[in-house]
């Protein structure tokens, strides 16, 4: 099955048993494909003793720790047919994961991300301001989490200004000719929520004291790259929206839970706060113990299984992050497929624990 | 100039390339037209046209052939 079928259905139209049937199909292919073109991940489905033919549900399909990205140069493609090269962030002292693009799986990230986000925003574009600098995007063929984000986003925008200079400076002279250019048309705004909340927020907070002030009332704004710095400010989702609306008037924010492992399968929050798996992707809780699947709201580890990839084993990854299922097809907002929150990292003791029973190097799992 | 030449003019003068090249280009054949040069070459053909090219458009845009049939089915822009 060709990623090109998956594009032609709308990405919130399926139910459960549809969504599992599909996504069995294409990701057993995908898990087939990766086998064959990817030595070390056939030499991990080997020591597993698996067999796909006793696959019912994508759900049994073995899954890579995410951070063998991080230890490992795993690719499906031979060297020539790698047209980009993705990054993470990565915090200080960490090797970055690195993924491995070819035209096709470029390109249908992009397509997959333009279908889920205008299920929010709709088709039009819209002038957008882009919470960020300039210099994120400099090296193009190396490309970080924040860079492809903002690439990736930046087909929903019309004209473009950067809002900070390539010294975190808030651009306040720009922005205000911006929106004056632009009034009362529909703003579109994406950055990352740490550097919204530092260079953006706490900015237009000083400058509201001076009679400086935004009216975004227009503006929709999406945000991702997680909670994990903004929690020693103590800062929920809720009351960083709430915070922005106070402070400019924003009103429609929508948070995303997404990885550059799996770029293009986002997870948009709805107006309901609840994020949404599109039938290109899916979100499967496990429990600690032992990885067997946890129940509706338990908490969990949270695999990520993504229908794209093609040039690269990353079709089911396990994360570092914890989570639970809300509900799956019924959420009020009338997107079908199941809906979740995201509670925090695993400590680095778990995350240890959980990268020990997997050893690449010793090729055997210890469950 | 006629809508096929403004059209060439826009990927000879963004790519660097002679128009025999400029014909046969396809989204990410050469390093200059990669994720960021495309969106690029798409602010410019708006500009050249004075259109607003549609997000499915863009994404489906990946050869030069690909944009024109797109120009001349969606923007009523004639070759």
């Amino acid at each position: 099955m060709n990623f090109g079928e998956l594009l032609e259905i709308p990405p919130f139209s399926l139910n459960k048993e549809q969504k599992n049937e599909l996504l069995t199909r294409r990701l057993k292919e995908l898990t087939h494909l990766h086998q064959s073109n990817c030595p070390e991940y056939r030499k991990i489905l080997d020591s597993l003793n698996f067999d796909i033919d006793s696959v019912t549900s994508y759900a049994e399909l073995p899954f890579l720790p995410v951070r063998m990205f991080k230890e490992l140069s795993l690719k499906s493609i031979p060297q020539e047919e790698i047209v980009k090269t993705m990054t993470s962030s990565g915090t200080t002292g960490q090797t970055p994961s690195k993924i491995y693009l070819n035209r096709a799986t470029s390109s249908n990230q992009q397509k997959a991300l333009v279908k889920i986000v205008n299920e929010f925003t709709g088709s039009s574009r819209m002038p957008m301001i882009i919470l960020d600098c300039p210099s994120v995007i400099k090296n193009r063929a190396m490309f970080s989490a924040r860079g492809a984000g903002i690439l990736g986003f930046s087909v929903f925008g019309a004209e473009k200004i950067y809002a900070f200079n390539d010294d975190m400076e808030l651009n306040v002279e720009g922005l205000k000719d911006f929106l004056t250019k632009y009034q009362g048309q529909k703003i579109f705004l994406f950055g990352f929520t740490y550097m919204i909340w530092e260079y953006f927020y706490k900015k237009i907070l000083v400058l509201k004291n001076e009679n400086v002030t935004f009216d975004l009332s227009d503006g929709v704004l999406i945000h991702g790259g997680g909670w994990k710095k903004l929690i020693g400010e103590a800062v929920s989702a809720q009351e960083f929206h709430q915070r922005l609306t106070d402070a400019c008037g924003l009103q429609h924010i929508h948070d995303y839970y997404g990885m550059v492992e799996q770029t293009g399968c986002i997870y948009m929050e709805c107006e309901y706060g609840h994020l949404h798996t599109s039938i290109f992707s899916d979100v499967i809780i496990r429990r600690t113990k032992d990885f067997s699947l946890c129940g509706a709201e338990e908490s969990g580890i949270i695999e990520v299984v993504s229908s794209i990839p093609e040039s690269y084993p990353g079709h089911c990854l396990l994360t570092e992050d914890i989570g639970q299922i809300l509900g799956e097809d019924d959420c009020p907002c009338g997107r079908k497929g199941k809906y979740f929150k995201v509670e925090g990292r695993l400590k680095d003791a778990e995350i240890r624990g959980c990268s020990d029973t997997f050893d690449i190097r010793k090729s055997r799992w210890s469950i | 100039m006629t809508n096929y030449e403004k059209y060439l003019n826009v990927f000879t003068k963004m790519f660097s390339v002679t128009e025999e090249e400029a014909v046969q280009l396809e989204y990410q054949g050469i390093p200059d037209w990669d994720s960021v040069g495309h969106m690029e070459l798409v602010a410019a053909i708006e500009e050249t046209f004075d259109i607003m090219m549609d997000t499915d458009d863009i994404i489906d845009f990946n050869s030069f052939e690909k944009g024109k049939e797109l120009l001349s089915k969606n923007y009523t822009i004639e070759f």
